[in-house]
C-alpha cells in the first residue's frame, strides 16, 4: 500500500502512520539531510506553540523550518499565551490557524494536539502532549535505526531503563511492529514494559523477552536504547539506590558487542551512559538528535505539499 | 400460628415479584450487581415511567442476574449502545401486549459519543469542554477496553464505570 498523501495531514500520533508512511518520511528525511533546500518552504509561515517549555523540541523544530527558507512565530511557555487567560485550547488554535501555513506545537495535557487538530484545517504536528504521544521524536529514532543499519526490517533492539514511564520507549517499540524487530526490555521489575505494550506486540506476533541485565542482551543486539531511570519514579529510595548503578553503560559493557551496534538515548542524558563511551564508534546519541531536524523537516516539507 | 399464615401470603405474592407489562422494555441477563449502575446511566427515573428493578435473580445458565422493566417506553438506539457498554451480555425485550416482539442481544457499537468520561485526570477532555469519543476492544468475549480518543489511554472497563458512578 503506498503512502497516503501527506499534504495538510495532521501528525499528532505515530499510530496514525502506516508501514508505508513511516518509509516515506525516512526517505525524504534522508534527502534533505543529503541535499539541503534552503528554498523549499519560502513564504510559508511556521507557529511554535510550546505551551511547556522543551527547548531542544522547539529548536529543533524551529531551525527544520528556517533551513528550509520557512519562518517562525510563536511562544516558549503558556504564560504569555492566551490561554493564561483562561482561553480554550480550540479558540486559541482556531485563530493562530488563520494566520499560519503549518503548526508545531508542544501542550502539557494529553490529548491537547488531537483536539487543536480539530480547530483548524493547518496541518498540526505534534511536539508533545503531556505524557501521551511524540511522534517526531519516533520517527527521528526510525530514521537514525535506519542510518546506522542501513535497513529497517528483522533487526535485534534492546530498551533500557524506565520503560513502563517512558513515552519514547513505548511509541518506539509500537512503530518497529512493523518492521518485524525483535525486541529485549531491560528494566527492574518494576519499570518493565507495560502490559498493554506486550499485549500489542503479542498480537501482532513480534517476539521479545524481558531482562534485568544489560549484559543478557547487549552482545546480540543491534541497537540499544538507553532511557533515563528518574528518582521520583521509585516508591523506596533502597529500590532506587539498587537499579540506579544497574542500568549505567559503560565502556567494559561495549567489548564484545556487535560491530555494528549503535547506542542511542532520547536526552537529556544524566549518569545512564558514562561519558568514555561518547568516543566509541557505537556512541550515536548526538547524531540522534541531529537527525531530529531531518526528520522535522521532512514532515514540515510534506505536509505543506512541497514535496510529494 | 400468625407468623405461617404470613408467610403463606407471601407465597402467594412470588408471582408478583416480576410482573408481566403491556409494553415496554425488559433488560434480561445483566450481570448481577449492574442493574442499579445501568439503571442509573440510561436515566431511567427521569423518565416518570415505571421502573422494576430486580436483582440477584437465579440466572439459568448459572449464578445470580439482575433483571430491569420499564414500561411504557422502548429503548432508543442510543439507549441501546449504553445498555451494550455497560453490559454487553444484556438481552433486550421489547414489549407489545404483553408478548415479546422484539428480542436482541446488546451490541457494542464501534465509537462512544458523549456517554463516557476519561478516567485520566490529565486528557484535554477533562480540562475543557470536550465531546468524548471512545472505541471499546474486545479483550475476551463481552469483556471490553476502551481507548480514550484524545489522551489514548486504555482503560478497563472497571475504571469508566467507576467514572459514570461518579457523575
Amino acid at each position: 500500500m503506498p503512502a497516503k498523501s501527506f499534504r495538510d495531514r495532521d501528525v499528532i500520533s505515530v499510530k496514525d502512520l502506516t508501514k508505508a508512511d513511516i518509509q516515506k518520511i525516512l526517505q525524504v528525511a534522508q534527502q534533505l539531510k543529503k541535499k539541503p533546500r534552503p528554498e523549499l518552504l519560502k513564504n510559508k509561515v511556521m507557529a511554535s506553540l510550546f505551551f511547556e517549555p522543551s527547548t531542544r523540541t522547539r529548536l529543533s523544530f524551529e531551525t527544520a523550518m528556517e533551513r528550509l527558507g520557512g519562518r517562525v512565530v510563536g511562544f516558549a511557555e503558556a504564560g504569555v499565551s492566551s490561554s493564561s487567560k483562561g482561553e480554550s485550547l480550540y479558540d486559541a488554535m482556531k485563530i493562530v490557524g488563520q494566520y499560519v501555513d503549518v503548526i508545531a506545537m508542544r501542550h502539557p495535557v494529553e490529548g491537547s494536539a488531537r483536539r487543536a487538530a480539530e480547530s483548524t484545517d493547518k496541518p498540526v504536528l505534534n511536539g508533545g502532549d503531556g505524557a501521551n504521544q511524540h511522534p517526531t521524536q519516533t520517527l527521528l529514532d526510525l530514521f537514525s535505526i535506519y542510518e546506522t543499519q542501513k535497513k529497517l526490517n528483522g533487526l535485534e533492539v534492546a530498551m533500557v531503563g524506565d520503560l513502563k514511564y517512558g513515552r519514547t520507549v513505548h511509541s518506539l517499540a509500537s512503530a518497529l511492529t512493523h518492521f518485524g524487530a525483535r525486541l529485549h526490555f531491560v528494566a527492574p521489575e518494576m519499570l518493565q514494559m507495560p502490559s498493554y505494550i506486550l499485549e500489542e506486540l503479542k498480537a501482532k506476533k513480534i517476539k521479545y523477552s524481558l531482562h534485568e541485565e544489560i549484559d543478557e542482551v547487549i552482545n546480540k543486539v543491534d541497537i540499544l536504547y538507553m532511557t533515563r531511570i528518574q528518582k521520583e519514579r521509585f516508591t523506596d529510595p533502597l529500590d532506587y539506590e539498587r537499579a540506579k548503578d544497574v542500568y549505567v553503560l559503560t565502556k567494559d559493557h561495549l567489548a564484545k558487542v556487535k560491530k555494528n551496534l549503535r547506542v542511542m538515548h532520547p536526552l537529556p542524558r544524566v549518569n545512564e551512559i558514562a561519558t568514555e563511551v561518547d568516543a566509541t564508534p557505537h556512541a550515536y546519541y548526538f547524531e540522534q538528535a541531529e537527525n531530529g531536524l531531518y526528520a522535522r523537516q521532512a514532515l514540515l516539507a510534506l505536509v505543506l505539499g512541497k514535496i510529494k | 400460628m400468625k407468623k405461617d399464615i404470613k408467610i403463606e401470603e407471601m407465597k402467594k405474592l412470588r408471582p408478583f415479584r416480576v410482573f408481566a407489562i403491556e409494553r415496554g422494555t425488559v433488560i434480561d441477563h445483566i450481570p448481577a450487581g449492574k442493574a442499579l449502575t445501568l439503571v442509573k446511566v440510561l436515566k431511567l427515573p427521569a423518565h416518570n415511567k415505571i421502573v422494576t428493578l430486580g436483582l440477584n435473580f437465579k440466572s439459568k445458565k448459572g449464578g445470580q442476574k439482575d433483571i430491569v422493566k420499564v414500561e411504557g417506553k422502548e429503548l432508543s438506539q442510543e439507549e441501546v449502545n449504553q445498555v451494550a457498554i455497560l453490559v454487553p451480555t444484556a438481552t433486550i425485550n421489547i414489549i407489545r401486549n404483553y408478548k415479546v416482539a422484539d428480542k436482541f442481544k446488546a451490541k457494542m457499537p464501534k465509537m462512544i459519543e458523549k456517554l463516557l468520561v476519561c478516567p485520566n485526570p490529565n486528557c484535554i477532555t477533562r480540562q475543557e469542554e470536550v465531546i468524548t469519543k471512545f472505541y471499546p476492544a474486545a479483550k475476551k468475549k463481552d469483556e471490553y477496553d476502551f481507548r480514550c480518543h484524545y489522551c489514548e489511554r486504555n482503560f478497563p472497563e472497571e475504571e469508566i464505570i467507576a467514572e459514570i458512578n461518579n457523575k
